[in-house]
């Protein structure tokens, strides 16, 4: 069987990837390195029964897997969810329309228009670009000068997409949310996500503690998965309440930090499920 | 066990048996990110500089 492994840099996570691929002895490994791979549409053969995306430029690996979706190849994950996933717009839309709950979400395409909206909302609201990660440009916008700053300087510094407003109603975390793993049709693992600061992702300092599963955590995050169309998918769920609320789904996910902590092997479940695809066991979306 | 060179400090930096390239790997001394960009013989470059649609 081929997999092919699509990545740039090598992390720890595409390293645990790797080791766990290197077990199956089914399985050769071709590694494809987004940064010197070249297509030719329309004549492209590929000789991969799989790919498995983990690029960290998520640019980059939409058009990738679309670009290998052309000539007949099937992607973990596939282009949809990388396309719902990688902009928080889309995915608020997909949460939407199967009614998961999110954090209130408002949209405006002009400073006027989403200073408007914010003061709609009330405060704080959190900005954020519709495509990003690693909790990188947000801003908690307490009131309306600093409202009126922000917008500004988006329009005049950002580039054209930052003048795409995404503006969410914020959350009161109490110092953690939660990141729930899914492969497939199953919620495999989850750990909170604790910080002192508002933001809480790893990637900027917040600690990964196990989060015991429960129906309820089980339930939204398949529901979510479902949502944006399946596959190999993280949901970030804030607690309120009255529910579960999904933050956003990421699908190139990191884990790393998170199976001593669950006491979950993910690479494992990862390929597991990449190996089932390319037998035709699955089809990126159950 | 192969051995390259920082670019940066000018440190020994080991690689061991499982390291592949494009593998991110970090300089004992001072800590800079590195990449690997080969293998035989071994040399590493910094890691390219994060950009903004990096990550999930």
């Amino acid at each position: 069987m081929n997999v092919g492994l699509l990545h740039s840099l090598i992390r720890k996570d595409e390293k645990l990837l790797i080791e766990e691929f290197s077990k199956r002895r089914e399985v050769k490994l071709h590694m494809i390195d987004d940064r010197k791979i070249m297509f030719n549409i329309g004549k492209d053969k590929h000789d991969f029964d799989v790919v498995i995306e983990r690029s960290i430029n998520h640019s980059r690996a939409l058009h990738a897997i679309t670009l290998f979706e052309s000539a007949g190849i099937k992607c973990i994950n596939n282009s949809r969810v990388a396309t719902i996933c990688g902009d928080k717009l889309l995915t608020s839309i997909e949460l939407s329309k199967h009614d998961i709950p999110q954090p209130e979400v408002r949209v405006a395409f002009t400073e006027e228009s989403a200073l408007a909206a914010i003061e709609e909302m009330g405060y704080p609201v959190v900005l954020k670009p519709a495509v990003g990660s690693w909790g990188r440009l947000l801003s908690k916008i307490n009131d309306r000068d600093s409202a009126e700053s922000i917008l500004e300087h988006k329009t005049i510094l950002g580039t054209y997409h930052h003048s795409i407003f995404y503006i969410q109603k914020y959350v009161e975390k109490q110092g953690r949310d939660i990141r729930s793993f899914v492969v497939g049709n199953k919620c495999i693992a989850a750990i909170y996500r604790e910080s002192e600061h508002w933001i809480t992702n790893t990637a900027r300092g917040a600690r990964a503690v196990n989060c015991p599963l429960t129906p309820e955590i089980e339930e939204v995050s398949l529901k979510a998965a479902k949502a944006v169309g399946g596959g190999i998918v993280a949901i970030d769920l804030f607690e309120t309440d009255r529910e579960f609320q999904v933050n956003e789904v990421n699908y190139t996910m990191e884990f790393k930090n998170s199976i001593d902590t669950t006491g979950v092997n993910i690479p494992q479940h990862i390929v597991d499920y990449t190996i089932q695809a390319a037998k035709g066991g699955v089809n990126g979306k159950d | 066990m192969k051995s390259a060179d920082c670019p940066v400090c000018d440190g020994l930096v080991e690689l061991d048996e499982k390291t592949v390239t494009g593998e991110l790997i970090e300089c004992r001394d001072y800590g800079t990110e590195l990449e690997v960009v080969e293998l035989d013989p071994p040399k590493v470059e910094e890691a390219p500089q994060e950009e903004e649609d990096w990550g999930q």
